[in-house]
C-alpha cells in the first residue's frame, strides 16, 4: 500500500509512469523506485524461495546488505530488489533457490 | 588515474558533513557512495532532531540532508554515486566500480564514514517475510511511501524502535506493541510517551516467542521473562499482526577498515569491533580517517560532528589549515561532541569513546 | 506482579515525576490563564524550548542536558514551544474559565477541524473524555507540527494530552 498522505511529508506527488511484469502479473510502478517498493505497495512480501528447504524470503535490511530480497530480474539472478531501480517494463521473477541466468526457473 | 585530495568512503550524515568541512577549507574533497542517491540514513529521519542550535535542534532530519547536500554542490565536492568500494591498496589507491566496471582513485586522504547496519534477532520465524529491520521499514515508509504492513510489532524500546514505531502510525499503519525484553525502556521518554499516548502498550522483560505464519507474517507470540532472560511458563501472549520489525541494535560496517588494516578494540556498547581512532578521527593507519557509526554506533547528529572533525583534521594535515586555525574549529566540535554525550543517556557512550582514545594511547 | 510506575517502565511520566520536574507550572498558575506545562522529566542533550520562548520563561542553560525550567509568571501561554520541542513534550494548559482548555502537538494524517467532536486520550492513550476542537494551529514555523487546542472539562487538564488518532479514508 501505497502513502499517498503524509503529515510531514506532505501528498504524494510522484505519479505511477511504469509497469512491471512480476510472475506474469502487470503491477503498476514508479520508474526509479526499488522494485522492493513496488512490490511491497502491491502486497508481495514473498520475493523468493530458498534452495534446500524452500522457505519464503523477503525484504530484511532495506540497505542492499543482508541480500535476502533477491529475485530474477531481466533474466539476471540474485538482483537485490532493495537497491535496484524499477524500469518500465521490467520482467520479475520469485526466485528458486540460487536462481538461473536467463531467468528459466 | 583520478586522484583527490580527500576521499570520501559513504555519503551519509558523516560523510556529507566531513566532505563539506573539508572542502570548506579549500581542499579537493570526492564522495564516494554505492548507493544511487546520497545521503544514507539521514533522508529517513522525518523527526526534529534534538540537541542545540550548533547541532541542528529542532530541524527534521531529511532536511539537515538536503543542507548538506546543498552545501556539497556549493562547495564543488564530487559526489560519485553507483561506486561501491571494494578495496584500500597500499598509497591509499582506492578500488571500486560503478555500474559493473572497475575503477580506481588515489587519495592523500581517506575518511571511512561507511555507518553501520541492523542486527537481527533469532527465534522461531525470523526469517518469514514480514520480519523485517525497523530502519528497513523507515526507509519503506519514509522514503518510498509504501507500508510494509498495516498491523506492526515492534521488537525493541531504544529511540529507533520508538522512533520508527511513531512513524509508522504517522504513515497510516498501526503498531500493535511494542515488546522490550530489559526490564526497563531504553530510549528517552518523550519518545515513549508519543506512542503511549497514540495508544501503544510497551510491554518490558518481554520477547517473541514465535512468530506465526506460512508464507509470510500472520500472528506473533510473545513470553515474559525473568530476570535471568528465561522465559516464565504461561505468560504467552498472541498478537495479530502482518509486520515484525527489529529494533535491537545496529553494528559498525567496518570490513574496509579491516580490509586496509586498521587496528581494532572490542567496546560493547559502541556496537563490538570498533577502529581505533585518536582526538582527530585518524585510525592507526596515516592518513586513513573514520567518522559517524563506524567509529561506534551513536546517532546522527554525533556522526556529523564526528565527521567535520575528521574533514578539519584531513584538511589540517594536508595544510589547507594552520595549527591555530584547526584548533579552533576542533575546540568548538570537541565541545558539540561532549554536549551530545552527557546526561543518563549520553554517559555510556562518553566513557565507552574515552576507551576507544585510551586504546590508541596504549598502541603509542 | 505489580507495574512499576515511572517513564522508564511505563513510557510516560508518573504524577510523581510530574510533581518534581521545573517544567510544571503550580495550579494557582494554571487557573489564572494559559501557560506551558512541560513534560520533560530525562536529562537529555536538548534545547530548543529554551530559544523558542519569546518571553524568556524557558532555561535550559549549560550543560543542555539540564531539565527546561519555566518561569511561570513570565509564560504568557503563547505555545511556541509546543511545536519546537522535538520530544512534544510541551502541552498548554488553561484552567482560567469555566471549561479547561489543553493544547498539544499533533503530527498524524488527518487533522481533525475547528469544531469537531473529537475523543481525548490520556498519556496511556486511553479514551477518557470527550472534547471540542477549539483551534487548530500549523504556520510555516512549526514545519508540519499541528498545535491543536480542545476544550474539555476542567478536571481533565492534567490528564488528557491529546486525541485518538483519527482514521484514514
Amino acid at each position: 500500500m501505497r502513502v499517498l498522505h503524509h503529515p510531514i511529508l506532505g501528498d504524494e506527488t510522484r505519479k505511477i509512469d511504469a509497469t512491471i511484469i512480476v510472475d506474469g502479473r502487470k503491477i503498476p510502478a514508479i520508474e526509479g523506485e526499488p522494485i522492493a517498493a513496488t512490490l511491497l505497495s502491491a502486497g508481495i512480501k514473498k520475493f523468493r524461495e530458498t534452495q534446500k528447504n524452500h522457505k519464503p524470503r523477503g525484504i530484511f535490511c532495506a540497505i542492499g546488505r543482508c541480500t535476502d530480497c533477491v529475485m530474477t530480474v531481466d533474466g539476471i539472478p540474485n538482483v537485490r530488489t532493495c537497491v535496484t531501480p524499477v524500469k518500465d517494463g521490467m520482467i520479475i521473477s520469485t526466485q528458486k533457490g540460487l536462481g538461473e541466468w536467463g531467468g528459466k526457473k | 588515474m583520478k586522484t583527490t585530495d580527500i576521499a570520501v568512503i559513504g555519503a551519509g550524515p558523516a560523510g556529507l558533513s566531513c566532505a563539506v568541512e573539508a572542502a570548506k577549507s579549500g581542499a579537493r574533497v570526492t564522495v564516494l557512495d554505492e548507493n544511487l542517491k546520497p545521503g544514507g540514513q539521514l533522508f529517513k529521519q522525518i523527526h526534529k532532531f534534538f540537541g542545540s542550535r550548533e547541532h541542528r535542534a529542532g530541524i527534521r532530519g531529511f532536511r539537515i540532508g538536503q543542507q548538506l547536500l546543498e552545501a556539497t554542490e556549493r562547495l564543488d565536492v564530487q559526489v560519485l554515486l553507483d561506486a561501491a568500494v571494494y578495496g584500500i591498496y597500499e598509497d591509499r589507491l582506492i578500488a571500486y566500480i560503478t555500474d559493473g566496471r572497475d575503477h580506481t582513485i588515489k587519495a592523500k586522504k581517506i575518511v571511512l564514514a561507511t555507518g553501520a547496519s541492523e542486527n537481527a534477532l533469532a527465534f522461531p520465524g525470523c526469517t518469514l517475510p514480514g520480519v523485517m529491520g525497523a530502519g528497513a521499514a523507515q526507509t519503506m515508509i519514509n522514503v518510498n511511501r509504501v507500508l510494509p504492513g498495516k498491523k506492526i510489532i515492534m521488537v525493541g524500546s531504544g529511540n529507533v524502535g520508538l522512533i520508527v514505531s511513531y512513524q509508522l502510525m504517522q504513515a497510516g499503519a498501526d503498531v500493535v506493541a511494542l515488546i522490550e525484553a530489559a526490564p526497563k525502556i531504553g530510549g528517552y521518554g518523550v519518545h515513549a510517551g508519543k506512542i503511549r499516548r497514540a495508544g501503544v502498550p510497551i510491554y518490558t522483560s518481554t520477547t517473541i516467542k514465535e512468530v506465526l505464519g506460512e508464507e509470510k507474517v500472520e500472528g506473533v507470540i510473545t513470553a515474559s521473562l525473568d530476570e535471568k532472560w528465561q522465559h516464565i511458563e504461561d505468560t504467552e501472549k498472541r498478537f495479530e499482526a502482518d509486520t515484525v520489525c527489529l529494533a535491537v541494535g545496529l553494528s559498525p560496517l567496518t570490513e574496509l577498515a579491516w580490509m586496509a588494516g586498521c587496528e581494532f578494540t572490542f567496546i560493547p556498547p559502541l556496537g563490538g569491533h570498533v577502529p581505533i581512532h585518536d582526538r582527530n578521527m585518524e585510525s592507526t593507519l596515516t592518513g586513513v580517517y573514520i567518522a559517524g557509526d563506524i567509529t561506534g554506533v551513536e546517532e546522527a547528529s554525533s556522526a556529523m560532528e564526528e565527521g567535520r572533525l575528521a574533514g578539519v583534521a584531513c584538511a589540517e594535515s594536508l595544510g589547507y589549515y594552520n595549527e591555530k586555525q584547526a584548533l579552533a574549529l576542533k575546540n568548538e566540535i570537541w565541545d558539540r561532541l561532549d554536549a551530545l554525550r552527557t546526561g543518563p543517556f549520553g554517559e555510556g557512550r562518553f566513557t565507552a569513546k574515552l576507551k576507544q582514545l585510551e586504546a590508541r594511547r596504549q598502541l603509542a | 506482579m505489580m507495574q512499576k510506575t515511572g517513564v522508564i517502565y511505563q513510557g510516560f511520566r508518573s504524577e510523581k515525576e510530574l510533581a518534581e520536574i521545573p517544567g510544571v507550572p503550580s495550579d494557582e498558575r494554571i487557573k489564572k490563564g494559559s501557560v506551558a506545562f512541560i513534560e520533560c522529566a530525562q536529562e537529555i542533550p536538548c534545547n530548543p524550548c529554551e530559544e523558542a520562548c519569546p518571553y524568556g520563561a524557558i532555561s535550559v542553560g549549560k550543560p543542555i542536558t539540564n531539565l527546561p525550567k519555566l518561569d511561570e509568571d513570565k509564560c504568557i501561554g503563547c505555545g511556541s514551544c509546543i511545536a519546537a520541542c522535538p520530544g512534544l513534550a510541551i502541552f498548554l494548559v488553561n484552567a482560567s474559565k469555566s471549561k479547561g482548555e489543553v493544547s498539544f502537538p499533533f503530527e498524524y494524517y488527518p487533522l481533525p477541524k475547528k469544531g469537531d467532536e473529537v475523543d481525548c486520550v490520556d498519556r496511556e492513550g486511553n479514551i477518557v473524555v470527550k472534547g471540542k476542537v477549539l483551534r487548530i494551529i500549523k504556520p510555516p514555523k512549526y514545519d508540519a507540527t499541528a498545535v491543536i487546542t480542545v476544550v474539555i472539562p476542567i478536571e481533565y487538564i492534567k490528564i488528557v494530552r491529546s486525541i485518538k488518532r483519527l482514521g484514514r479514508s
